[in-house]
């Protein structure tokens, strides 16, 4: 028996709809875990793979302890090879002034990494990701601090959103945290003299998201672009742990707000020394994050596994 | 440097005002409205999301607090307003219920979520 019209029409919605669900279930990228949206967050580690790219973020950094104060112009890009992993590559141009010697400027290190999505959890509203971070010797200009040794950093990022906890406690649950846990192992003892300590690195962003509120929470009237708003305070640390002297641990405390559009977001922070050690006085951070996977959702914006 | 962030600055208008981009669909507001109370039983929930929808792989679902479905199993794309999405609701006694969404918008990116709503005695 020859197919009819109607058997070609139903192979060709059969056909569409396998194409398609074989595009949805591969389609999920940057923070989702469940009903909760993650903004990718400015000093601390996503706890996603995605498609994204930071494009540029400036930096003002405090001044430090002997009164430099360095500018920064940061581009960072994160590109899915499959649906769970995924490689960063970043590079930022410095400016570095100090008192009494000209300022000067140059390209920092090369900075790349690999990532893997190690579990996603909706209904916990959960995401764990491992990554080696590297950063590599010989890749930027040694006058404004790039170093001539590379640095292996592997990290576990996580984030948690409260959303799961129990209904009546309306305000608190659209709190989630995201946290880095990591180590920098340089592959050379000493530059000059000078140790390069093994590093134990810690940061966490606590995030009241606005967006949660309205979709899942109560809608208290917010409208755009007032609902698209995550207030949030970061924190990161850095304690030697080898080849230092004993309390050396420097961080900041950047407290501020995300602006999270269908295509891209926009972020400001504060950034205030943690110690003495670290600096004194005040910086900021404003960055603007592309969606690579909304803008271009058919082509560069999926992993690479699924172009062909 | 100027001439940087000009471009920069160019580019994000370019892409935010291109009607053609399409990306994640989130819930921008309901009817009853998320978290709310009434004191008329609605015949209907309905969902505005912020990206048109694909229909064939959308859908919501409304249940008691005992778990039990209080929707007529309907749910619909409305013909002329793709982003939004309808279902007939049973007549509801007073309680609490739960809308649970999950839609594709037509770009084939997923997205979820889930939002009471509370019938009074009224």
């Amino acid at each position: 028996m020859r197919p009819t019209f109607h058997d070609w029409r139903r192979a060709q919605f059969a056909l569409a709809a396998v194409l398609m669900i074989t595009q949805i279930n591969n389609a999920l990228a940057h923070g989702f875990a469940g009903e909760r949206f993650f903004p990718a967050t400015i000093l601390t580690d996503d706890p996603f793979v995605a498609d994204e790219m930071s494009l540029p973020e400036v930096s003002l950094n405090p001044p430090g302890p002997d009164g430099s104060q360095q500018t920064d112009i940061l581009i960072d890009l994160s590109k899915r090879i499959t649906p769970d992993t995924d490689f960063t590559i970043s590079n930022e141009w410095r400016r570095l002034r100090a008192p009494g010697v000209p300022s000067v400027g140059g390209l920092g290190p090369l900075q790349t990494g690999a990532q893997y999505q190690l579990f996603v959890n909706g209904p916990h509203q959960a995401l764990g990701l491992l990554g080696l971070n590297v950063t590599w010797g010989h890749t930027g200009r040694a006058t404004v601090g790039a170093p001539d040794f590379t640095t292996l950093s592997p990290t576990f990022d996580f984030g948690k959103g409260f959303g799961d906890i129990p209904r009546s406690l309306t305000f608190l649950r659209p709190f989630a945290i995201t946290g880095n846990l990591g180590f920098d192992f340089p592959t050379q003892a000493t530059t000059t003299g000078v140790p390069n300590p093994n590093n134990f690195n810690y940061g966490f962003a606590f995030e009241y998201s606005f967006p949660y509120i309205q979709c899942c929470v109560k809608d208290i009237g917010l409208r755009p672009p007032f609902s698209q708003l995550i207030p949030l305070v970061e924190v990161a640390f850095t304690t030697p742990i080898s080849r230092a002297s004993a309390n050396q641990t420097t961080g900041t405390i950047q407290p501020g707000i995300i602006w999270a559009g269908p295509y891209f977001q926009i972020g400001a922070e504060a950034i205030i020394p943690a110690n003495r050690l670290t600096g004194h006085g005040y910086g900021g951070v404003v960055q603007l994050h592309f969606y690579l996977d909304d803008i271009f959702p058919r082509s560069i914006g999926r992993p690479i596994s699924e172009w062909w | 440097m100027c001439r940087i962030i000009s471009a920069l600055f160019a580019g994000v208008l370019v892409i935010g005002a291109a009607p053609s981009l399409e990306a994640h669909a989130f819930l921008d507001h309901a009817s009853p409205a998320v978290g709310s109370s009434v004191t008329a039983p609605p015949p209907l929930v309905t969902l505005w999301f912020t990206q048109d929808l694909e229909p064939a792989f959308s859908s919501v679902t409304v249940t008691s607090e005992a778990g039990q479905r209080v929707d007529l199993g309907n749910a619909r794309i409305l013909p002329g307003s793709p982003a939004e999405m309808q279902i007939g609701l049973k007549p509801l006694p007073p309680g609490t219920y739960l809308v649970s969404w999950h839609v594709v918008s037509v770009d084939t990116h997923p997205t979820e979520g889930t939002f009471t709503f509370e019938v009074g005695s009224g």
